[in-house]
């Protein structure tokens, strides 16, 4: 396996001329907005507020006790603000005006298929939202005592109970924020334990085609993290890794499915292996849309899996978040699973906390966020759950895994597909850049689909593949959607193994061209400055 | 199925086009024995949009709703009125199903609005930069602790006695993974916050001094003393805020002379939502940009000259630096981010002093209404719009008792301190827009009958 060692180029080529301008520099509904800071003035304000200066007959009760009233800034420590904060306020028209511009420069799943590799972007469904929305879920404050929120609780626990018997594995905690944030909840659990054994151990051992929350987090979490190689066929190295387990090795971190989009037919075997040689196996479950109702990563050995709620479960990708990374346990783990969660107690639901952990859960490795978790987030990948069902699911994963496998082989009579020959893939399919002319690159073949209306697939990822593209379609693709996403893609890797110069312009039809994004690093420009500002800055 | 558009005939044509004879032969590489060879037991089969709807009311009504009662609780998560059109906006689908924006060129919704978002709150919290967002105020706050080790090569934090205790708990659950030292004890039941017995405590080896403002039991102090003191011995003040309204009213811990300034976002635009999701933010001086943890946006031009907006200085980051990340971080809080945007957007310079007016002026006069219950006292000198109020017996029964007569009236000190009696009297009352008059005075008598 060649590393990728280029790195890709941040400079954008020369601009080609344009359709003529126009004079407010827009096109037709491309619509060009400037800053709130440009817009808004400070006195803008699109909130009306009660007077807090008068009181409101309500506050003048008859009888109340009339004395004087005291002023209420003199309560605040003599540190009342004296300097303006900076802040624009505009009107509600203009708010709306602005938003739903800016949003019209976004790509979306709503508009159309993003075959971005691990990330699963499926459609997300309305009820979701909904149902997210019910003021008993969105108008509860989580210190309320627990009697008052015994429907949240339920809430956590049956989606907690499902995600356990979906993955077939013994508990879960359900209370980190992000896929990353589930990994550093499951290498912590794994150090509390090996540290409770007396054993502490100070490597972790990765995948080169890792994603790199995996090293990040294990670093994080204290651990040297090494490499372990993969095979020719795109798996991890079985004789390597045994060779390499030792009593130095707390851990092993495996995605399964791959990162090649690729089964680990051997994951059963790995977890032996490295359970034989003391350690414990963390399983990166950012690709279990692939598997979701086929195999319960819990048969296959592991002893720690995060769920991205935003990948699998479809919660709404945001721009960036909010996600949920909920982690399923082992038996060996779950006596070290953070707090807090959520109990059934007969027919009550308690929240263990710090105070009521106890003896049954004193080896808990502590809290790690406020709050219980993104309640947000399980309401609305319960109401998922729900939908799909048990027999749902699993048409989940057989239509990701088909739909994956027809891109592939619609795909690579054209482009180089490194494991294709091998077998099927599953939820997604990897190609390289191998037969791309003239200078042209997977970046290059990427911005042209973009003119092409289509979000890029992963680029660059995973590094064991040169100029890797990994293309994951999703179950929510139809077969037309499909067709016309392959014609795409057919069309832009036919001029990308042809050398056709023009894809390095591309996008040319996209709201911007190629950013510079080495001037974004090297000038790093974060915060909005008045024009006086900026140039006295300078 | 509602969500899955394949049709029979189609799913038989693309396994023809793979030349699979069945499905089974894509799933060829799974061992026999993980297979399942038929859906998983314990989970119902699918169901439609109605009974799903049904039975999550069903759940929903289970719970006591904030807004259909007197309603008090603060403690890092409080209840604002958000305004009508944030809900919407977020939920165009160009907002809600888009994807980090990595793709610049057909992301520039969500990059612009980061970049406004970034700059809103570095000018909130009188900071030079901030980043595109954290998990929440909790994490965000451990995360300060890391770049505070990184950035002087020490390992002794001091925990102000006025830090949230999740945020401590939090703190020191890492810390034990860090290696980071903590000092940290519970706050007392006194009028002002410890800074007298923090400047004490900063020595050659502090890394940095956490201090939260206002802090748990709502007071507030002055911290510039606390950051001179902190440079002179080469530490860093980091200041926490998880009631970002507060700066409506009160002096930005940047203008103090914090380092670092981190907090909860909720407030703005988020909603109580049971504690997630939430939106932490993250900001500092220039001078420490490069040691920041989470996504930060930053501007550019395009091809044709045109501004643009791109991810940036992502050396710090996971995909490009892995196990020399400054942070494991990926996915942040981009939708919650936005929705502070747009409240903030809509509030102002203007609105946000107007709306820390009211939320002073009804905890004020809220004060001083509940101080006149028999038996209570107030603690607090100063505060925002959080107070605490001493009660003549335990307060975690009493919120109990309250909470049977239609009344949540606060977060008593026995939830947050199980075991410390000396807080067990302690029931901190947060008072915002949202309360009226009449919710006081139902507090207020509510209170009288369970101390009688």
């Amino acid at each position: 396996m060649s590393m990728n060692r280029e790195g890709r180029p941040t400079r954008p080529e020369e601009a080609e001329a344009g359709a003529p301008p126009t004079w407010t520099g827009n096109r037709a509904l491309m619509l060009e907005e400037p800053l709130i800071f440009e817009l808004g003035e400070e006195d803008g304000c699109g909130v009306d507020f009660e007077d807090p200066g008068s009181p409101s007959k309500a506050w003048a009760r008859p009888g109340a006790d009339s004395g004087p009233r005291p002023s209420p800034g003199s309560r605040l420590a003599g540190l009342e603000r004296s300097r303006p904060i900076g802040l624009p306020g505009l009107s509600e028209p203009q708010t709306v005006r602005h938003y739903t511009r800016l949003s019209r420069q976004n790509y979306a799943i709503d508009l159309g298929l993003f075959p971005l590799g691990s990330c699963t972007m499926k459609h997300n469904p309305r009820l979701c939202e909904k149902v997210a929305r019910m003021p008993g879920f969105a108008d509860i404050h989580p210190l309320q005592p627990v009697d008052t929120v015994q429907g949240a609780l339920e809430v956590i626990a049956r989606l907690g109970g499902w995600l356990v018997e979906l993955t077939g594995m013994h508990s879960v905690a359900m209370s980190p924020k992000a896929g990353a944030h589930g990994e550093l909840c499951g290498l912590l659990a794994i150090r509390s334990a090996l540290e409770a054994r007396g054993d502490a151990r100070e490597v972790i051992l990765v995948p080169e085609s890792a994603h790199g929350t995996n090293p990040a987090t294990a670093a994080f979490a204290g651990y040297r993290v090494e490499n372990i190689p993969a095979t020719t066929g795109g798996r991890v190295d079985l004789d390597a890794l045994k060779g390499r387990l030792g009593p130095d090795v707390a851990a092993v971190m495996i995605t399964n499915p791959n990162t090649c989009g690729l089964f680990e037919p051997e994951m059963t075997e790995i977890s032996r292996a490295v359970h034989e040689a003391g350690g414990l196996v963390y399983c990166d479950g950012a690709n279990f849309n692939a598997i979701v109702g086929r195999v319960r990563p819990g048969d296959l050995g592991i002893d720690a899996m995060h769920i991205n709620l935003h990948k699998t479960f479809s919660t709404p990708h945001g721009g960036g978040g909010p996600g949920s990374g909920p982690v399923v346990f082992s038996e060996a783990l779950t006596p070290f699973a953070p707090l807090p969660f959520v109990e059934k107690q007969g027919d009550h639901f308690a929240l263990v906390e710090e105070e009521n952990a106890g003896e049954h859960h004193g080896s808990s490795f502590g809290r790690m966020v406020a709050f219980h978790g993104q309640m947000g987030m399980f309401t609305r990948a319960l109401a998922y759950i729900m939908s799909h069902g048990a027999d749902g699911l699993r048409q989940v994963s057989e239509d990701a895994v088909l739909n994956a496998n027809y891109v592939l082989r619609r795909l690579d009579d054209l482009l180089d597909a490194p494991f294709g020959h091998s077998g099927p893939c599953m939820h997604e399919a990897l190609f390289s850049d191998k037969g791309f002319a003239g200078g042209l690159t997977t970046l290059d073949l990427a911005k042209g689909l973009i003119d092409e209306g289509f979000h890029p697939m992963t680029m660059y990822f995973p590094l064991v593949v040169h100029g890797a593209m990994l293309i994951e379609p999703t179950e929510t693709e139809s077969k037309a959607a499909l067709d016309q996403f392959i014609g795409a893609m057919r069309s832009v890797a036919e001029r990308a193994k042809a050398g056709d110069q023009s894809l390095k312009a591309a996008p040319v039809h996209a709201p911007r061209r190629r950013l510079d994004e080495t001037l974004a690093a090297r000038k790093p420009v974060l915060v909005w400055k008045e024009p006086g500002q900026a140039e006295a800055a300078e | 199925m509602r969500y899955l558009p394949l049709a029979q005939a189609d799913r038989q044509e693309m396994l023809r086009a793979v030349g699979a004879s069945s499905i089974d032969d894509l799933f060829v590489d799974v061992p026999e024995a993980a297979r399942l060879s038929d859906k998983i037991h314990g989970l119902p089969d699918h169901l439609g949009e109605m009974a799903v709807e049904r039975e999550l009311a069903r759940l929903s009504r289970k719970n006591l709703v904030a807004g259909e009662m007197p309603f008090f609780l603060g403690c890092g998560a409080y209840r604002h009125h958000v305004p009508a059109s944030v809900d919407h906006l977020i939920q165009r689908g160009e907002f809600l199903t888009a994807y980090t924006p990595y793709q610049p060129e057909i992301a520039q919704g969500t990059l612009q609005a980061l970049f406004e978002f970034q700059t809103q709150v570095a000018r909130l919290y009188g900071c030079d930069v901030a980043n595109a967002s954290m998990y929440d105020g909790s994490t965000a706050c451990w995360e300060a602790i890391g770049m505070a080790r990184r950035i002087t090569r020490r390992g002794k934090a001091i925990l102000s006695s006025g830090l949230h205790p999740h945020y401590v708990s939090v703190a020191k659950t890492m810390a034990r993974f860090t290696g980071d030292m903590l000092e940290s004890r519970a706050p007392e039941l006194t009028p002002d916050p410890d800074t007298a017995s923090l400047l004490d405590s900063i020595d050659g080896e502090t890394s940095c001094v956490v201090v939260q403002y206002p802090d748990i039991l709502g007071r507030i102090g002055d911290l510039s003393a606390l950051a001179e003191r902190a440079h002179e011995k080469g530490a860093l003040l980091i200041a926490v805020v998880t009631e970002p309204v507060a700066l409506g009213a009160i002096r930005s811990p940047g203008e103090m002379g914090a380092d670092i300034v981190v907090g909860e976002g909720q407030s703005i635009g988020v909603g109580l939502n049971f504690g997630g999701p939430y939106v932490g933010l993250f900001a500092c001086k220039e001078k420490f940009v490069r040691q920041m943890p989470g996504r930060l946006c930053g501007e550019t031009v395009d091809a044709e000259g045109k501004r643009g907006f791109v991810l940036t200085l992502s050396t710090r980051e996971q995909h490009i630096r892995r196990e020399k990340a400054t942070s494991n971080i990926c996915t942040n809080s981009g939708l919650c981010a936005l929705a502070f945007s747009i409240h903030m957007t809509l509030l102002g310079e203007k609105g946000l002093r107007k709306l820390a007016e009211v939320n002073h002026s009804r905890a004020s006069a809220a004060a001083d209404r509940l101080s006149r219950v028999a038996g209570i006292e107030l603690v607090n000198t100063a505060f925002f719009n959080e107070f605490t109020l001493r009660l003549p017996r335990e307060a975690r029964p009493v919120v109990r008792t309250l909470a049977e007569r239609g009344v949540l009236g606060g977060v008593s000190l026995g939830r947050l301190y199980p075991g410390v009696e000396a807080l067990e009297r302690g029931l901190v009352v947060a008072v915002t827009e949202t309360s009226t008059a009449e919710d006081v005075e139902a507090l207020a008598e509510a209170l009288e009958e369970a101390l009688a």
